[in-house]
């Protein structure tokens, strides 16, 4: 059973859990305490490496509701028919081994005075140095007519898991010639050629399993993350299936109505079969909780990663706002190891070596049709700043864009391997 | 693939008796030059046509000579640093698309050492002095590109290359399995150090190992070939 955050809250099945054993808790042996809250790219690395790096020295508690996590990364592929839903599944099982505990709960809140987490159990656990990387959740009413408890009608699929089995459920049950309809997100969103991605995926099940369908993106911006490439890619592969209505042409101006099953766009209604309502972010809730955000997302020392509002805390990748990099599964995993580095070093006295951070986010627009787009950046004292970067290029050989894709295929198993071991 | 390109590039940088074999005669570049003749001139008088005259073509600055057309890229690669010398244009001549992707030189390439040797010997006369004895230097004895012994000397601190290698991480995987992307553990360092500075210096193509290589400083390339050397 797979458990999306925000139905593993609504339905209140919060399976008190807690894997912790005493020394969690106790701090018996008086070890510097880091308590990781949130077990995606950014915490799950985070929290592997100070194990590792400190060989025992320090406390390791990862606290992370779901007992498998399902990367949102490589979502559209499965989408696409491209990966089975199994092959996105990890477990937590090799953290344990490599020294961390990991506690299956919800961290409900926290308290800087006295530096301890709230567990939805009622436990509290006391940290030396917090670390949060929840990830995003969605600000209230940013799509007109749509609000959490539309997700399953007109689900975002835009955190990985259940979500990502209703949307591909509801494709799949489309009739022939029906409409897909996608409201993307403005900016900044997580994993920025994602939604667009999606859509080549969606297009690519659909020119197998439903030809005449079609499908209709309402997007609140005039463009996007490899624009130039994906349309590329929608003229060779999807020819005529995809209208992208961008905000030049009223696609910022949306409303949905979930019983009716209709998205209004610039004043047409248009009655569609499946609707992926992808609202704006902002940091996941607890950050909030945490008092570390300033409007919707965490602001950071670039250095570090260490919050703004409080040297005790840090926040990674999605839920952090740190300047230039854009929000993914590779960032966090690059924040985290800087994040990893510095945390140690302040506690255990071990060297901290200069940040340093880079990102590469592969899209697949058709099988074989691999893209990528990638920078490397460096900590300023005002943010973390681009240095260098890179682009697939249009018209690139059939040959190089196949050795991408198997490139993204060994970035996958390489960055899993890295997050849990 | 993948594997196969490091491979090869390793057994070429780790054997200088392939270019030792023979020293090449610039009488056998003349006739090679042909090849080139259609789009190139060199020697008294040489204009630049569809592609730029070659005399002083050593020590040029990729696509910097006025008057000459060339593509964004070879622009682009000029202005990231990119000047002509032993090093670099045997790399080009051999396949140009790898080097610089989108030239506008539609030439396949010299596939044989022996050619492109006599090539840049013969070009080498249109150059300034020293550089012929650069040329038979590079084709006889050196064999490590242009990575200079002070560098390959430099002994790297294993503890920094740890650090710097969750970077590489991310794709290269601990376990040095090769999915898609190529294990990197147990590598010689000397090969290791070589290959990251064929990427930094764009002789070796890979738009991301470019760019991961690219801001890695002689001391990191090292400490990171301590580290991978060790890594089972």
């Amino acid at each position: 059973m797979k458990l999306n955050r925000r139905i593993f809250m609504g339905n209140g099945v919060i399976a008190a859990t807690t894997l912790a054993t005493p020394t969690v808790f106790a701090n018996g042996h008086g070890k510097p305490r880091v308590v990781v809250v949130g077990g995606g790219a950014g915490g799950a690395t985070a929290a592997r490496y100070i194990a590792k790096d400190s060989k025992g020295k320090i406390n390791v508690t990862l606290i992370e509701p779901s007992r498998m996590y399902y990367t949102c990364f490589f979502s559209n592929l499965y989408l696409g028919g491209v990966k089975a839903i199994d092959d996105l599944g990890h477990s937590y099982g090799k953290m344990a081994a490599g020294g961390v505990n990991v506690v299956h709960d919800w961290a409900v809140g926290v308290d800087r005075d006295t530096k301890t987490v709230a567990l939805a159990s009622g436990d509290t656990v006391p940290y030396d140095k917090l670390i949060l990387s929840p990830g995003i959740d969605f600000i209230k009413d940013a799509v007109d007519g749509w609000n959490l408890s539309s997700q399953n009608a007109m689900p975002h699929a835009y955190k990985g898991g259940s979500q990502t089995e209703l949307l591909k459920a509801q494709i799949a049950s489309m009739p022939q010639g029906g409409t897909y309809a996608m409201v993307a997100p403005p900016n900044p969103y997580r994993c920025p050629p994602g939604p667009y991605e999606r859509v080549s995926m969606v297009a690519h099940y659909l020119k197998s399993n439903n030809p005449t369908a079609k499908i209709i993106v309402a997007d609140p911006k005039p463009k996007f993350s490899k624009q130039g490439l994906f349309q590329e890619g929608w003229a060779k592969h999807y020819d005529g299936m995809i209208e992208w209505i961008s905000s030049d042409f009223g696609g910022g101006n949306v409303s949905v109505d979930p019983d009716a099953m209709t998205v209004t766009i610039d004043g047409a209604m248009v009655k569609v079969d499946v609707c992926n309502v992808i609202p704006a972010m902002k940091a996941g809730r607890i950050a909030e909780l945490a008092g570390v955000t300033e409007g919707n997302f965490a602001p950071v020392n670039a250095s570090d990663m260490s919050s703004k509002a409080n040297a005790d805390i840090y926040v990674l990748g999605d839920a952090s706002h740190q300047g230039d990099m854009p929000k993914s599964g590779f960032s966090a995993n690059s924040q985290a190891k800087v994040c990893a580095n510095a945390v140690r070093g302040s506690l255990t006295g071990s060297k901290v070596f200069p940040a340093k951070f880079s990102n590469t986010c592969w899209s697949l627009i058709h099988k074989n049709d691999g893209i990528k787009v990638g920078a490397t950046y460096k900590a300023t004292d005002e943010k973390i700043a681009k240095v260098d970067g890179f682009i697939s290029a249009t018209n690139e050989s059939a040959d190089l864009r196949k050795a991408t894709y198997e490139e993204s295929e060994g970035w996958y198993a390489g960055i899993t391997a890295d997050m849990f071991g | 693939m993948y594997c196969k390109l490091v491979l090869v590039l390793a057994v070429m940088l780790s054997h200088g008796s392939v270019w030792a074999e023979s020293i090449g005669v610039s009488s056998k570049g003349a006739d090679i030059f042909k090849k080139c003749q259609a789009c190139h001139q060199v020697g008294e008088g040489a204009k630049n046509r569809v592609g730029p005259q070659l005399n002083n073509i050593f020590g040029r600055t990729a696509g910097g000579l006025p008057g000459a057309k060339y593509s964004k890229s070879m622009i682009q690669a000029g202005e990231a640093g990119l000047v002509w010398n032993n090093e670099t244009l045997n790399s080009f001549i051999e396949n140009p698309k790898r080097l610089i992707a989108k030239t506008r030189m539609s030439f396949r390439g010299l596939r044989k050492e022996n050619d492109r040797e006599n090539l840049l010997l013969y070009l080498s006369e249109f150059s300034k002095d020293d550089t012929k004895i650069k040329v038979l230097k590079k084709f006889t004895k050196n064999n490590d590109h242009s990575v200079d012994p002070s560098i390959l000397s430099i002994v790297g601190d294993s503890e920094y290359g740890e650090y710097l290698a969750s970077e590489c991480k991310a794709c290269h995987q601990n376990s040095g399995a090769n999915v898609g992307i190529p294990g990197i553990n147990a590598w010689p360092t000397k090969d290791f150090v070589i290959v990251m500075h064929a990427y930094k210096q764009k002789q070796k193509p890979h738009p991301v190992m470019q760019m991961m290589a690219g801001r890695l400083s002689n001391e990191e390339i090292a400490a990171l070939a301590v580290y991978f050397k060790d890594l089972e």
